[in-house]
């Protein structure tokens, strides 16, 4: 008894400081709240969760065993299959699964108050997002390694199979517009931004070269020098800014960045890797790293105080950043952080192939996206910061705040939070920038609180325009390394489609083929990307809730994967385990899906807002934003592409599920276990 | 009572630059040789140039497999 006592009462206590930390950000009204109530609350939610769930699913569930051989074991062959240390294995997983999704959905979510982001946050990563990467990483390690197309079509079938492997590459079609629409948000008329965000590119070339020719594979060596000039190109980013020459150079309208961006893709995805994508993969890779673990640091010693209430009144869903209401379109817009279905394409990727040991498996699959939460937790801390005022001119579009210090100001006043037009221009001046208003996408957002953070513990108010550069920077070189890396993925899984009718297509070397795969791939997010720069309401409205909604899906589909798998290990007892956050993940992206199609208001749905401008288009009247009448047929056009976007991803849903619960019905007939492991070579020996 | 922390501190910081270099996708280049000299002896292993480029190839041109990263 005492020793059960010695055992749980250190996690008892901090079960209670947890508890206390969410009473006091449940309960506070009116006054501000300390930030670091958040990270307690966080952090002892993780831990807890970690210690008891990780541990329950891990030898209920999973039935792991320590001396079973893993893939890295048995196939070790010093490349691709290496047993590997798990604090090691730990960070190239986190490395691997960490993006720009967490940073953005939080930031985004913050109209709605922070209470809301941060429950959500916590009971999705402990029932649902660690689970999933958990789980798949569990099944893809008992398969060799494989990756989860291979994983649903061996234990699901084939149709589901090739049906997920659709909607992977829909979503990272939508993903990388997304992504790229950030970018251009945040460098949109900003000299000093785009200045230092293009200079990285020759900055990776000569890396590229230095690790090839002068002084080969010194990764770290290199790296520091990139860091180097990277700092330099922000100090002197800021001289560019000011240059009556130079400036103009570098300041690009939405529609330039958007072109710029493509041509980009279109180029860097056909360069050889070691040229361009490795050498940025580098700088982008420890860059985040580095301000993730500073961030952390930050939040600690400034102690701020959170300015942004705990409730705001657009949980109605008449919010300006993105409408509809808070079910289900806030845990659609909370995706990665709390819950991630890319990252079920990662726990089934190299990772499996790198553990060393059964029992490593809850540190990386379920720790390492404990980790991806806090920082999620971090960017809502850091959106909730600032002066709200300054949050809904940032992130409100231009048809709801205009242009001007002015207008934004009784805009935003007008919404519930005054902010003086002097105050505006004060922040952009602060920060370098000639305008913060309407830049929406979160990365602007989070690098103004980044910026404060950083620049209350080094450098005070005189650093805060390089703060603010830096953190742009960071997000910007991490998308576009993902930009780059997933055209290429997606090229290479277009010559595998186009492969299966001609076959010529295969031939990933050849010019030809490459060519034809990278433009379709990078015209289908190109189109994308257009629509949501000339998007009058912002894009990221239209873009962000796509999204979210097909990376939930994958989430949806990832988790019915493993419930098929415990249902044929005949454990269906523990299989609420994935039941009850698929069935949510379900209810929320089919919820989601039908009211972007079908809601009557049209600031939500597509259809609805599609018919407003067709009855235009009929009278032969022009509505604003539009301002030809070829504007009206593009924004109609975009509405009905996403509509039909919208409905493959809730037939993709649909079909898994079906599928899902037939497989799981006939595992339920069977009197034994079907699930199709590799065998154990020493169980198989006995 | 020093030795044992150095040799901590020193572990520690292997295992820093092993997890930094394996985010980037080069896994550790003496367990490589190692493995090599164990499963195939007389087989000589790749140089560490030829190793990097060897993982640099497989991370990010290998099938669109490799090095693809999250949203």
């Amino acid at each position: 008894m005492t020793k059960l006592l010695r055992s749980h009462a250190p996690w008892m206590a901090l079960a209670l400081v947890g508890a206390l930390a969410l009473g006091v950000l449940a309960t506070a009204r009116g006054e501000h709240v300390n930030a670091l109530w958040v990270v307690a609350a966080a952090l002892s939610v993780h831990l807890v969760a970690y210690r008891y769930y990780s541990r329950y699913i891990a030898s209920s569930v999973m039935r792991l065993e320590a001396g079973r051989a893993t893939p890295a074991v048995r196939r070790n062959d010093g490349l691709d299959f290496v047993p590997t240390d798990r604090r090691v294995l730990f960070g190239h997983h986190f490395a691997a699964i960490a993006g720009a999704g967490p940073l953005v959905g939080p930031v985004l979510a913050a109209q709605m108050g922070y209470l809301p982001g941060v429950l959500w946050i916590l009971a999705g990563v402990v029932l649902a997002g660690a689970v999933q990467d958990f789980m798949i990483l569990f099944i893809s390690m008992r398969r060799d390694g494989r990756s989860l197309g291979e994983l649903i079509r061996a234990e699901m079938g084939i149709i589901p199979g090739m049906v997920a492997l659709l909607g992977a590459f829909m979503i990272m079609i939508i993903i990388l517009a997304v992504l790229s629409l950030i970018v251009v948000k945040a460098l949109v008329a900003s000299p000093w931004g785009a200045f230092t965000v293009g200079v990285t590119i020759p900055i990776a070339l000569f890396m590229g070269i230095y690790t090839r020719f002068l002084r080969p594979a010194r990764i770290g060596e290199v790296s520091l020098i990139g860091f180097v000039l990277l700092m330099a190109a922000i100090v002197f980013g800021q001289s560019v800014a000011h240059s009556p020459l130079l400036a103009p150079l570098f300041t690009l309208t939405a529609t330039q960045l958007c072109f710029v961006l493509i041509g980009y893709g279109a180029v860097a995805s056909v360069l050889p890797v070691w040229l361009l994508l490795a050498p940025r993969d580098y700088l982008s890779t420890f860059l985040k790293i580095g301000a993730i673990g500073a961030l952390a640091i930050g939040i600690v010693v400034m102690g701020p105080d959170l300015r942004m209430p705990a409730l705001t009144r657009f949980i109605d869903g008449s919010g300006p950043v993105w409408s509809g209401p808070l079910f289900p379109f806030l845990f659609i817009t909370i995706a990665c952080g709390a819950v991630s279905g890319f990252h079920a394409l990662i726990a089934s990727g190299t990772t499996p192939k790198l553990i060393a040991k059964e029992t490593d498996a809850p540190l990386i699959g379920y720790g390492a996206m404990l980790v991806e939460s806090f920082v999620a937790i971090m960017a809502l801390v850091s959106a909730s910061i600032i002066d709200p005022g300054v949050y809904f001119t940032m992130n409100s579009p231009p048809a709801v705040v205009g242009t001007t210090a002015q207008s934004a100001s009784s805009a935003v006043g007008g919404m519930g939070f005054p902010i003086a037009a002097a105050t505006i221009s004060q922040t952009a001046q602060d920060v370098g920038e000639t305008t913060i208003i309407s830049r929406a996408g979160g990365a602007p957002t989070l690098a103004v609180g980044m910026a404060q953070i950083f620049s209350h513990v080094v450098g005070g108010k005189a650093m805060m325009a390089f703060w603010y550069h830096f953190a742009i920077l960071f997000e910007a070189l991490f998308i576009l390394t993902a930009v780059d890396a997933g055209t290429r993925a997606g090229r290479f899984m277009l010559q595998d489609l186009l492969g299966t009718f001609i076959p010529r297509f295969r031939d990933t070397s050849a010019l030809g083929p490459s060519l034809i795969a990278s433009g379709l791939c990078v015209a289908a997010w190109g189109y994308f990307l257009y629509q949501g720069v000339t998007d009058p309401l912002g894009g990221i409205n239209t873009l962000w809730p796509l999204f979210g909604i097909s990376n939930q899906m994958l989430a949806a589909v990832a988790l019915i994967l493993g419930t098929v798998v415990i249902f044929k290990m005949k454990r269906q007892r523990h299989a609420w385990v994935t039941i009850a956050p698929a069935a949510w993940l379900i209810a929320c992206t089919l919820t989601a899906g039908a009211m972007k199609l079908f809601s009557p208001l049209p600031t939500v749905g597509f259809l609805a807002h599609a018919r407003v401008y067709s009855a235009a288009i009929a009278e032969a009247k022009v509505l604003a934003p539009a301002k030809s009448m070829a504007n009206m047929r593009q924004i109609v056009l975009n509405d009905r592409i996403n509509a039909v976007l919208c409905s493959i991803f809730i037939l993709v849903v649909a079909c898994i599920l079906l599928y899902g619960v037939r497989a799981c019905l006939a595992a339920l007939r069977r009197p034994d276990w079907t699930a199709q492991e590799t065998p154990d070579p020493l169980a198989a020996a006995e | 009572m020093a030795a044992v922390w150095k040799e901590r501190l020193m572990s520690a910081g292997r295992c820093l630059c092993d997890s930094a270099r394996l985010m980037v996708g080069v896994p550790n280049y003496d367990v490589y040789v190692a493995h090599v000299a164990m499963t195939h002896p007389g087989q000589a292993p790749m140089s560490y140039e030829a190793f990097f480029r060897d993982r640099q190839q497989a991370r990010y041109g290998g099938g669109g497999k490799g090095g693809f990263r999250c949203c």
